[in-house]
């Protein structure tokens, strides 16, 4: 068995509140229409699209913190698709997702240490203290932020503390979105090598939402491009980049600033 | 004189340590600073200094600033927050928690324009909507009945430029306002407020890590590392030949696009130790900065 993901014709539709008549039910707004793929265990998956994609959407559908409105999404060969709170929660520990605002999945009344071992502890871990200190070290940040708030870190800093509380569970399968857009190079090299080590070690899968493409091919053995809800190309990473098949993929490619102030881009 | 002025500005925490070490810059009328330096460097707190908004824990122990060549720590409280308002705006760096989650973005865009500008609601709308076109928000009139949940990262993001935008302030404090937007959209964005820039001659003190982005749009660039200046520059100097061996390290570390084979270089911890030891020295030259 070794696809830890396989995703057959996702879609996913919301409730268009803002076009909600006062009466009657609200028009569907169509989010994912149709996405189909495997995730190898051990892979790294890049996920990157337009903003409004629907990246962050197909994330929480498979982490199962959304429902789908068709299609199948099987974990290790087990149909999640419509599984309820309670047949989810022995999976939740080995699903994690790491979200894109930091500040808001951090409980601001709790210290950076609780934040970390709260998880910990609802699962049972024995020794949750020494556990959040570890992946403090592991995020780069020093052991005495646990005891600060959420609302006395820098903007990179909360984001490692997201960081930190997710792969301090040993999770089997993390979901990052947009983790490092927010961290400078240094800080993001950082945490790219933590992953890697995570996935080497401990074999963990990761699938990582970044609009960075630099970020992606460094990380990432495939990358699948979402466009309006749609896979418009999924392949390895080194044969995407150096030639892209889909015309979206090529608009994204021509769009990086390279750091030169000598070379026309606008 | 330049629009915004820091002269020498000390923050520090009550009880702990500085943040900020007399810290001087000037960003002109039609200017674009860049501010970059790693995580914790004390970017946004500069940004927060000059908009009135630290936190309550942190505190101005030195330095002047000058907003339209009015000394603003000078003026009374509610003076203050009255320029302040009239004059600049923010893009935050935290695009959700910046949003109210219980209120529709509408109001949220036009409150400025009609407390501070006076307009009537119904302009203000119409405003609103024209500018979240503008930044490539494909179906306004949705967005504007829509509360942040219903809303992507990215399209909050846009929401926040568009109503820093707004009112057309002369400085504008961009906080990595562009993180969570793909690299297509970004550009849009950018060239945007390029053009907002040169119409309106908006100062813009820009927050990035993103070298990339500085050769692209900004024209002088300060390197901040534990709250110290470590250079000042101009851009086409800067990526010709960097001033500082931290600001070179940072350089190298940056990915290019024309370069695959280029692995993530961090920057290497010798030259770390050096730029703290210069800020150990620092502190060693101005006790109680
Ligand atoms: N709760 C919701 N109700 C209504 N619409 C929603 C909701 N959540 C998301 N959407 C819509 O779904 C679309 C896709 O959103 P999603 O957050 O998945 O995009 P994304 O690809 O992650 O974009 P970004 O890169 O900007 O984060 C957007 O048009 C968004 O407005
Ligand atoms: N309320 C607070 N109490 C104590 N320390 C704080 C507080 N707020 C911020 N700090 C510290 O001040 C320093 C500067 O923070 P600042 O937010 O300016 O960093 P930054 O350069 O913007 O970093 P990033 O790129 O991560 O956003 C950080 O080390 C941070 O931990
Ligand atoms: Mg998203
Ligand atoms: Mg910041």
């Amino acid at each position: 068995m070794d696809d830890i993901y396989d995703v057959q014709g996702l879609r996913l539709s919301l409730a268009d509140m803002a076009r909600k008549p006062l009466f009657g039910p609200a028009p569907r707004l169509e989010i994912l229409k149709g996405p189909t793929f495997r995730i190898r265990r051990g892979e790294v998956v890049g996920i990157v699209g337009g903003s409004g994609s629907g990246k962050s959407t197909l994330g929480r559908a498979l982490v199962r913190l959304l429902e789908p409105s068709a299609g199948t999404i099987r974990f290790e060969g087990a149909d999640i698709t419509h599984l309820d709170d309670a047949a989810l929660r022995p999976l939740r520990r080995r699903m994690q997702m790491i979200f894109q605002d930091p500040m808001s999945s951090l409980n601001p009344r709790h210290r950076v240490g609780q934040i970390i071992a709260a998880p910990l502890v609802l699962h049972g871990d024995d020794d949750p203290r020494r556990r959040a200190l570890e992946a403090l070290d592991q995020v780069g940040l020093p052991r005495g932020f646990a005891t600060r708030y959420p609302h006395e870190l820098s903007g990179g800093q909360r984001q490692r503390v997201g960081i930190a509380r997710a792969i301090a569970l040993r999770p089997d399968f993390i979901l990052a979105d947009e983790i490092v857009s927010g961290l400078d190079v240094s800080s993001q090299a950082q945490v790219l090598a933590v992953l890697r080590a995570l996935v080497r070690d401990l074999g963990l899968t990761l699938a990582f939402i970044s609009h960075d493409l630099s970020v992606i091919r460094r990380l990432c053995d495939r990358v699948i491009v979402l466009h309006q809800g749609v896979i418009v190309e999924d392949g390895p990473c080194a044969q995407v980049f150096a030639a892209p098949s889909a015309a979206y993929t090529r608009e994204l490619l021509d769009a990086i600033p390279d750091p030169d102030p000598d070379q026309p881009w606008f | 004189m330049s629009f915004l002025r820091i002269e020498n500005l000390s923050v520090a925490i009550r009880g702990g340590g500085p943040l900020l070490r007399r810290v001087s810059l000037e960003v002109a009328a039609g200017e674009v600073m860049a501010l970059v330096g790693e995580s914790g460097a004390g970017k946004s707190m500069i940004g927060k200094a000059v908009l009135g908004i630290l936190p309550r824990a942190a505190q101005i122990t030195e330095g002047r600033i000058w907003l339209d060549g009015e000394d603003l720590l000078a003026l009374s409280a509610t003076a203050r927050r009255q320029r302040i308002g009239a004059k600049a705006a923010l893009i935050p760096q935290d695009p959700l928690t910046a949003l109210n989650p219980v209120r529709r973005i509408a109001p949220q865009i036009t409150d400025r324009l009609v407390d501070i500008l006076g307009w009537d609601r119904a302009k203000a709308e119409a405003r609103a909507r024209d500018l979240l076109g503008e930044v490539q928000i494909a179906d306004p009139d949705r967005v504007m009945r829509s509360y942040p949940h219903e809303l992507s990262g990215g399209m909050r993001q846009r929401i926040l430029i568009a109503s820093a935008f707004a009112a057309e302030p002369r400085l504008i404090v961009a906080d990595e306002p562009t993180t969570a937007l793909d690299v297509t959209v970004q550009k849009q964005i950018l060239r945007l407020i390029r053009d907002m820039q040169a119409r309106h001659g908006t100062a813009l003190l820009f927050v990035t890590h993103d070298l990339g982005v500085v050769s692209k749009i900004c024209q002088r660039l300060t390197v901040l590392y534990g709250g110290l200046v470590l250079e000042q520059t101009d851009v086409r100097a800067f990526f010709k030949a960097p001033g500082h061996p931290y600001s070179a390290a940072l350089l190298a570390a940056t990915p290019r696009h024309d370069d695959p084979e280029a692995s993530l270089n961090p920057v290497p911890e010798a030259v770390i130790a050096a730029a703290q030891a210069e800020v150990a020295a620092f502190d060693r030259s101005a006790p109680h900065g």
